[in-house]
Formats: C-alpha cells, sequence, structure tokens
C-alpha cells in the first residue's frame, strides 16, 4: 500500500486482529498518522489494498464503516460552542437516522462518558475544557460509536500522568473485551508497557513488527529515531527505556 | 428535549406577533376591523403597502439568517456571512448591469430581477466550478473562491459606477444599500415556495450540520456524506441569498449577527438554530423594516443601516452578558 508515490508511505503488509492492542510508532513523519487516516477511511487517494473484513476500505458505505470502526484525530477544534456532551453525542450518528436520539442512544453516551471520567463537564462548552479533558472528550465520543476498531493517533499526548495511564488502561480493557486498538505514540514506555504489538515506523516504511520485547530493542531505537537508548529492567520485571545524551 | 421545542415555540410566536404588530405600524393608524371590513383607506393601506412589505422583510431576514447559519458551518468560519461565498455580489452586478444598460422591460417582469437572478445563477456556478476538482470540494477553496468572486464583482461594480450617468449611478447606489419595497403577492407566494422548502430541507439535515461544523474528516469518520452535504448547503445557501438578493440588494449584518446571538443563548445546535434562525432573522427584519419606514418618515432610511443599528448594540449586549461556559 502506497500513499502519495511513496514518498509518504510505502507498507508492504500488515496484518491487525482483534481483541489485539498495537501501537504505531516512529519518528516526526515516519507516516504513523497516515497510515491510521488510510486505516480509518479518510485518505482515499491510497494505491495498493487497505481491506477491512475482507472489502476494500473505500468500498465499505461510509455509515456501516463507521458502526464498526472509529477514529480518533490528533486534536480536535471548534469553531462553534457545541458542549462535551453534544460532542460525543456525534458519536452515535451512524446509527440515527432521524433528528433527535433514541433512549440507546443516550445510554451509549452515558456509558461512553463514564468510561472516561468525563460525566462532570458534559455541560460545559467544548472549547472552554483543557486539552487533557478535550481529548476525554474525544475518546468518549468514539466509544459512543460502539466500534470493534478503534483508531487513536496520539491519543496520550496532552494529558498528564493520571489521565495517560487512566486512557491506557481503558484501551487495555477494550481489547480484552475483543476490541482491536491501533494507536499511534510517541510514548515508547507506554507503549511498551501496554501493547500486545509495536509497529515501528520510519520514512513511510515498516522497519520493525512484532511483540514490544522483539520491535522495540535499543538498536532499534537508535537507528529510528537516532538517539542513544538503554533496556533497563523495572523492579517488576518489564523493561524500561532510558534516552541519553 | 422539551425546553428545546419550547424555544421554538416560543419564536414562532415572535414571528406571528412581528407580523400581526408591524403592519399596524405607520404614519397613517390603521384597523384590523376596518381593513378587514374592506374599508378605505385602512384595506388599501394594510393589503397593498405594508402587508406585502411584512411579508418580504419576514422571507428575506428567515432566508439570510438561515444562510448564515450553513455558511458559517460549511467553511467553519464565524466570520462567514451569507455574502461570502459570492452569489450575492453576483446578483448585485446582475442588477447593476441592467441599470447601466438601461433595461427597461422584459414580458411584465423587472429587467433588474431579471438580471440579478441569472447573475447569482452564473456565480453559483462559477464558484461551485472553482471549488471543486473531480468530484471533491474543499470548504477552503470555496472560501478563497468566494471572496474572490466577490472582490471581481465589486470592481466590476465600481467600474460601472464610475462610467455611468449622475442617474444611473445614484441608482447603483441605490441598489447597493438594499431595501424592502412593497410587491406583489403573487412575488412572495413562488419566493415563499422557494425559501420554505429549501429552509425545511435544510433542517431535516440538521444532525449532519453538527457534524460538518466540528469539522469534514469529523464527518466522515462518522458516516455522514460530506462532499454531498457541502454541494447541498452551498446550493441551498446561494438559492435562498441569490433569490433574496434580487429582490432586495444587499442587506448588511443580519445573516452575521442573528446565528451568532441564538449561538451565545442557546448554544450550536442546528437542529434548534435553523429554525430559530429562520424566525427570529424573519421577526428581526420585520421590525427593522418598520423603523426604516416609519423613524424618518416620510423618508425611507435604508434597512442595512437599521439592521446595523439596532442589531449591533444588542448584539455587545448579548456578548457582554453571556453565559460564563459558553464563548462565541
Amino acid at each position: 500500500m502506497r500513499y502519495n508515490g511513496a514518498e509518504v508511505l510505502d507498507v508492504a503488509e500488515l496484518d491487525f486482529h482483534a481483541g489485539s492492542l498495537v501501537s504505531v510508532v516512529g519518528p516526526n513523519g515516519a507516516g504513523k498518522s497516515t497510515l491510521l487516516g488510510i486505516m480509518a477511511g479518510l485518505r482515499e487517494r491510497y494505491t495498493g489494498r487497505c481491506r477491512f473484513e475482507g472489502r476494500e476500505v473505500r468500498q465499505w458505505a461510509r455509515r456501516e464503516f463507521a458502526r464498526k470502526l472509529s477514529f480518533v484525530p490528533q486534536s480536535l477544534r471548534l469553531e462553534f460552542p457545541f458542549t462535551a456532551e453534544q460532542v460525543v453525542m456525534m458519536g452515535r450518528t451512524p446509527y440515527c437516522d432521524g433528528l433527535f436520539e433514541a433512549p440507546e442512544d443516550h445510554d451509549a453516551v452515558e456509558r461512553a462518558m463514564g468510561v472516561t471520567d468525563s460525566r462532570e463537564f458534559r455541560r460545559r462548552d467544548f472549547r472552554s475544557l483543557s486539552g487533557g479533558e478535550r481529548q476525554r472528550v474525544v475518546l468518549a465520543a468514539a466509544l459512543a460509536q460502539e466500534p470493534a476498531v478503534l483508531l487513536l493517533d496520539e491519543p496520550t499526548t496532552f494529558l498528564d500522568i493520571k489521565h495517560q495511564l487512566a486512557i491506557q488502561r481503558i484501551l487495555r480493557d477494550l481489547c480484552n473485551g475483543g476490541m482491536l486498538v491501533v494507536a499511534a505514540t510517541h510514548d515508547l514506555n507506554l507503549a511498551a508497557a501496554y501493547s500486545d504489538r509495536i509497529v515501528v515506523l520510519n520514512r513511510g516504511r515498516v522497519v520493525a513488527d512484532g511483540p514490544p520485547s522483539e520491535s522495540l530493542t535499543a538498536e532499534k531505537i537508535r537507528d529510528v529515531f537516532e538517539v542513544e537508548a538503554y533496556m533497563e529492567q523495572t523492579p517488576e520485571g518489564g523493561s524500561w527505556i532510558r534516552y541519553a545524551e | 428535549m422539551r425546553s428545546r421545542s419550547a424555544i421554538v415555540v416560543l419564536s414562532a410566536l415572535l414571528l406571528v406577533a412581528a407580523a400581526a404588530l408591524m403592519p399596524l405600524i405607520g404614519s397613517t393608524s390603521i384597523d384590523y376591523g376596518r381593513a378587514l371590513a374592506g374599508e378605505s383607506p385602512d384595506a388599501e393601506i394594510l393589503f397593498y403597502a405594508r402587508l406585502p412589505r411584512v411579508l418580504l422583510a419576514l422571507l428575506v431576514g428567515g432566508a439570510l439568517a438561515v444562510t448564515g447559519v450553513l455558511f458559517q458551518a460549511l467553511v467553519r468560519d464565524a466570520l462567514a456571512d451569507p455574502y461570502v461565498l459570492g452569489v450575492a455580489s453576483g446578483a448585485s452586478l446582475g442588477a447593476v448591469l441592467a441599470i447601466c444598460f438601461g433595461w427597461r422591460h422584459a414580458g411584465g417582469i423587472s429587467p433588474m430581477w431579471l438580471a440579478a437572478s441569472a447573475g447569482a445563477a452564473v456565480t453559483l456556478f462559477v464558484v461551485l466550478g472553482i471549488a471543486t476538482q473531480g468530484r471533491r470540494m474543499s470548504s477552503f477553496t470555496l472560501l478563497l473562491a468566494g471572496v474572490t468572486i466577490n472582490s471581481i464583482c465589486a470592481a466590476v461594480i465600481l467600474f460601472l459606477h464610475n462610467i455611468v450617468e449622475f442617474s444611473q449611478s445614484f441608482m447603483v447606489l441605490r441598489w447597493l444599500m438594499g431595501g424592502i419595497e412593497p410587491v406583489e403577492y403573487s412575488t412572495i407566494a413562488w419566493l415563499a415556495c422557494l425559501v420554505i422548502p429549501v429552509v425545511i430541507y435544510s433542517f431535516l439535515k440538521a444532525r449532519q450540520w453538527n457534524l460538518l461544523a466540528v469539522g469534514e474528516d469529523w464527518a466522515a469518520a462518522r458516516g455522514v456524506p460530506v462532499q454531498r452535504l457541502m454541494v447541498v448547503g452551498f446550493v441551498a445557501g446561494s438559492l435562498l441569498t441569490g433569490t433574496v438578493t434580487a429582490l432586495t440588494g444587499p442587506i448588511g449584518f443580519l445573516g452575521l449577527i442573528v446565528p451568532h446571538a441564538l449561538r451565545i443563548r442557546w448554544g450550536a445546535d442546528h437542529r434548534l438554530l435553523i429554525p430559530c434562525s429562520f424566525l427570529i432573522g424573519a421577526s428581526f427584519l420585520a421590525v427593522c423594516d418598520t423603523v426604516a419606514r416609519t423613524a424618518l418618515a416620510p423618508a425611507e432610511i435604508p434597512v442595512g443601516v437599521i439592521t446595523a443599528m439596532l442589531g449591533g448594540p444588542f448584539f455587545i449586549w448579548l456578548l457582554r452578558s453571556r453565559r460564563r461556559s459558553l464563548w462565541l
């Protein structure tokens, strides 16, 4: 699969399976967002194949696809005063035909806002929320979509430590419940700690793909990110990446 | 949910009140009882001078406010107004051409109206053509195309204004100020047949407009046919603006400010915003036009002056008193 010739992305083959948490890492401009955008059906001008449940992403009916897969963008800027709850309710669009929501739509929104700990600011203007609060609301909107696949573009970038960990735990739980979660991230330690599998991209190509212990080695990090890195053991027995000049 | 319908009902009552009361106001006081009994001059003043004018103001005000809502969501720019995407300036150019070339009669139809409608239609297709590449349309290109067409039309109008005789130059200026004038009931009837279905159609897409107002990718990722909705929104807004501008000339401020005022009070949900913009925009213009024809009677003030002078301070007051959780 390619995008924009081969300049941005040139991926030979990647398979994703239900019930796993996959992190996509790589330096800026490696093609992480492009890959997610293609998988989310938002970038249609790729060459090659990108299939979901055996059918080409481009050929899915939009609504039907939206009931299966939801996408959390890197950030969301609003021009108009929608409340947090209204933003989350937009996740129900693929299920609503008429002008107004059904009780089950309200239930789904309630659950999603509960999971992401965002009920307390439901009536606030989305634009008045902090970056981390916004991120939780946007994640809630994606969960209200009740998808089988969740794609996230740097979901924890704006979050404080508590909510970074909370979101990782939420994603872990969703995977244990059978969902496929694919997240682009810059935090290699978080990725290593929570993912089943890590895909390392560099200049549009997959340079490593496998369980964290195989794909995130000190050597790989040096090659791809151009920083010195050492793998250390945490007291709990996990591995921890320490960077150095 | 109940409060939402209460707001719509209240806005509808406001419109009914404006429609009923505005015709009573004027230099000659009239009475519904006498007018409905067909007594002269009450009946003539009501049915031939004031009522058609109030009805036209209602339709025009509603159409401009709804277009403001649609275009602001379409280009996701809070400063967008019904004129930003070029169609109204095309209508103006058509009307000005009709004035400059002295086109007088076209089989009983006003040549200025005909030329303005033609101008609006041509610009609609030109802007649409520029903004779509292949089958894709980008809101950013749409905005740039609209703004550019606006500038070109304005330049041609200025050029024509410079080379014509004094009397024509005065007519051009008068047109560009805009104004509501009494029209035939048949004109009001067909205008209503166009405006009301377009507004209802836009309202039925209100949920999708909410998502488009957030972003194109946001809407597309949730199953909204973004490209189709954008074209539909542009054509609907252009139909509304082009048609009313052909009748009244450009009337500023209303299409920008009514949607914002409603958002400050009631939020950005288009299911509320579209019907209330129509009802309140309509009432607002009917009131403004009544002020325009009575404040300095028998002289008339251009209604655009009144919309800005009445609406501006009111809007600033709203801005200062907005709820703390909502910003503009």
